[in-house]
């Protein structure tokens, strides 16, 4: 701490040469932070005093083994509300990482985005877009991409207008405890490989907790587990940026599995999502260019196991005209859809005697909990409720073991 | 682009603007470059690559200037590039990636503006290059803003921005960076105010740690692709074989004809494919290259690439706002409805490419990506 408080006397000194205008934009703790930040060791804890900050331009840190902390999330806060550059408010590229107890508002771009790393943990941050959600908020709030071994637990994401809590392109997760409302996707899990969602709460999102894959990236997903959440009245209007893949996301969907494999959802409480609980779908649904994906990449949900969950309401105002008109004309004016929809789209290179073999089927042991298939790939031709074809059960995942200095925050 | 190397003059007349150059330093009487490998220099000065004394910037003995066949677009400043080398030791040719520079190399990167008003008000155009003859260059009429100082030490490359003062005789290390508001006239008359930005040290990696798996400080401009032109400095020379010549690199260039070359992005004898591909490669893909800091959207701008991994009929993974609600990085024929164009034209940090270095938008390189995409053919279906 010594070594950074010289430094800083030092640049005092010289900014006096300065013309006054330059001075008063970065004579304040984001020089402050931002040295310390560059000046950091690995081991060092870069604790941040309870007070609002304000920052105009985005901070990094590059040097792996740090801890930064906070004094709670509702009394350390960094605001960006006047940031004119960067894309994030805070940007880590280092492993051995550990965030907690504060928060990061209104950043023009995403709010704390961590990528490349390896043993991540990111406890009890708040991320928040504090003028409610818009579309001009910045995209996700807490954002680690292409990490390995990664904890993020007892979060709070408000406002995104893309995914509050989204982890992208990484490997061995678990993402327990947090909050995530008022976003356009609550919860979003991305070609992440072993990953474990659970005592989480997603409300008053568009999309609750989302399990995705997309095309065109280095690696895909599988092997995710959501369960034990609280998954509740997401049905707030998609406020998404047009073009992004959430945007097309329905409001009032519950769980929504998008072209990923080995997906078990079971143990939740998912209710009151006006157009379905859960949607079990191919990209072939989310309107992507086929001449836009990368040729090996797998468009089918496959080997997905839900069961166990208990569902309440749902399904009886959908927020897409094919699904309402389907409705309507399956279950009558004042009907629902079933719990679970299933979009139809199956591997034909799959088939063996036109049968999906056991392994990648969609599996439901869920009591009366029933499935639609709506037979997407043939224009809603010839949707039904067909729960027969889902009687069957898949292995089990084990349980995501964290691994390394992680360990011993296994429960 | 004309290559005019091995031409019938021969060999000798390369020397002579060398020689020109040491003759214009020595008369300046200032101590030599160093690399101060154990600290931090808090004043530009300290490196000695070059003196500002009455107006006038003076190349210190040994210090190389180059500039590249298509530059990084920074909010229109010029710059000036140096490179210098302990007793002039060679770097290493590489025909694809940097040039391996030996220890203690110092490299540096001066960014500057004509100013718009007689007195300085922060009001600042663009229009010609401006740069070094003979060693120097006359100040008058242009203001400098900060230089950046790319030093290879044992571990690796250490980045370091210098901001310069008021009255434009010394520049100080800012490792927090700064922003400087700005007001920006365009030749048309258009003015613009806007944030300049001075990268902290910690962001100059968010461009030059290019390899995200290795996150070392590397190397951007010193490529033979970007090097490979007629010298700006040594008319008409070909700047990488005067390199050679001069013995600032050393290794099998092979046949000239052969290496690598960039167009000239503003060159309209150039085709638009060439041109419109030097451009990303020099502003997108130190990020965008299939092991860089933005391989996580799956985009690639390298010279190489091609199909959705290029853009076309790409949709966004994680754009948020920088979708700009249109579908597709490229959508082939159509700049408007083409995410690349809009990342170009927004001044919105939060959607805006590139992340860093940028804050008004490159007009005549918004300009040209939309030619390029306007003339391809097909559709996303």
């Amino acid at each position: 701490m010594r070594r950074f408080m010289i430094i800083a006397g030092a640049l005092a000194l010289t900014a006096c040469g300065q013309d006054a205008e330059t001075q008063t934009a970065y004579a304040s703790y984001q020089e402050t932070l931002a040295i310390e930040l560059i000046d950091a060791e690995p081991g060092d804890v870069i604790e941040i005093p309870e007070g609002v900050y304000a920052f105009d331009r985005s901070l990094s840190l590059t040097v792996d083994g740090v801890t930064i902390k906070g004094a709670g999330m509702d009394k350390t806060v960094l605001s960006f509300k006047d940031q004119i550059a960067g894309a994030e408010g805070l940007l880590v590229t280092a492993s051995d990482f550990t965030i907690e107890d504060l928060a990061i508002e209104d950043t023009k771009g995403d709010a704390l985005k961590i990528a490349q790393a390896e043993n991540i943990v990111i406890r009890r941050v708040r991320t928040e877009w504090t003028g409610g959600p818009k579309t001009s908020n910045g995209a996700y709030g807490i954002y680690p991409v292409q990490v390995k071994n990664l904890l993020m637990e007892e979060n709070v994401a408000i406002g995104a207008s893309d995914a509050g809590l989204y982890v992208g392109q990484s490997q061995n997760v678990v993402l327990r405890h947090n909050r995530a409302e008022k976003n356009v996707a609550g919860i979003e899990i991305e070609n992440t490989f072993d990953a474990d969602v659970y005592g989480n709460v997603a409300t008053d999102n568009t999309g609750g907790i989302l399990v995705f894959n997309m095309p065109n990236l280095k690696q895909p997903g599988a092997r995710t587990r959501v369960f034990d959440n609280d998954v509740i009245d997401n049905n707030r209007g998609n406020f998404g940026h047009e073009g992004t893949p959430v945007a097309t996301i329905p409001a009032g969907s519950g769980i929504v599995v998008n072209s990923n494999d080995q997906v078990e959802i079971f143990d939740n409480r998912i209710a009151g999502h006006r157009t379905v609980n859960i949607i079990i779908s191919s990209v072939y649904s989310s309107g992507l260019s086929q001449k836009g994906m990368s040729e090996d990449f797998d468009p089918y949900p496959e080997g997905i196991y839900i069961y166990s969950n208990a569902f309440d309401g749902g399904g009886k105002n959908p927020d897409a005209v094919d699904l309402q008109a389907l409705r309507i004309a399956m279950f009558g004016p004042l009907g629902a859809l079933p719990d679970i929809l299933w979009d139809g789209f199956v591997d034909p290179e799959k088939l063996e005697d036109g049968i999906l073999p056991d392994a990648l089927r969609l599996c439901v042991q869920n009591g009366d909990a029933k499935v639609i298939n709506v037979d997407a790939p043939n224009e809603f031709n010839a949707p039904r409720v067909a729960d027969g074809d889902h009687d069957c059960a898949h292995d089990k995942l084990p349980p995501v073991r964290l691994t390394g200095a992680l360990e011993m925050f296994n429960e | 682009m004309p290559r005019s190397t091995r031409d019938e003059r021969g060999w000798f007349h390369q020397f002579i603007p060398f020689i020109a150059l040491l003759l214009a330093a020595c008369s300046a009487e200032q101590p030599g470059p160093t690399d101060r490998p154990d600290e931090n220099p808090q004043y530009l000065s300290d490196w000695n690559m070059f003196a500002v004394e009455d107006g006038v910037l003076t190349l210190s003995e040994g210090v190389t200037p180059y500039d590249l066949a298509t530059p990084l677009f920074s909010d229109y400043a010029l710059k000036l590039r140096t490179v210098w080398t302990p007793g002039g030791a060679p770097a290493r040719y590489d025909p694809d990636d940097a040039f391996g520079f030996p220890v203690g190399t110092v490299v540096t990167k001066t960014f500057f503006y004509p100013m718009a008003t007689q007195e300085w008000t922060g009001a600042v155009t663009y229009g010609a290059e401006h740069t070094v003859e003979n060693g120097a260059m006359a100040l008058d009429g242009y203001r400098l803003i900060e230089t950046r100082v790319l030093v290879r030490r044992e571990g690796g490359w250490t980045a370091l921005p210098y901001v310069w003062n008021d009255d434009q005789s010394q520049a100080t290390l800012k490792r927090a960076g700064a922003i400087m508001p700005l007001t920006l006239f365009r030749p048309d008359g258009r003015g613009e105010d806007f944030a300049y930005l001075v990268p902290d040290a910690n962001q100059c990696a968010a461009c030059h740690a290019s390899d995200a798996r290795t996150k070392k400080i590397k190397l951007l401009g010193l490529k033979a692709r970007h090097l490979n032109k007629a010298s700006t400095f040594d008319p008409p020379f070909n700047q990488l074989e005067g390199w050679m010549a001069s013995g600032l690199i050393e290794g099998d260039i092979g046949d000239a004809a052969l290496i690598p070359q960039n167009a000239d992005w503003s060159d309209e004898t150039a085709s638009l494919e060439a041109r419109a591909r030097a451009y990303l490669d020099v502003n997108c893909s130190h990020c965008h290259n299939p092991n860089g800091p933005a391989d996580t959207s799956g985009l690639d701008l390298e010279p190489g690439a091609s199909g959705p991994a290029m853009g076309a009929c790409k949709s966004p993974i994680a754009a948020g706002s920088g979708a700009g609600g249109r579908r597709y990085g490229i959508a082939p024929g159509a700049p408007d409805q083409s995410i690349l164009v809009f990342r170009m034209e927004t001044d919105d940090p939060g959607a805006m490419m590139p992340e860093l270095g940028r804050a008004v938008a490159h007009e005549e390189g918004v300009a040209l990506i939309a030619a390029w995409i306007a003339a391809m053919k097909g559709d996303c279906g």
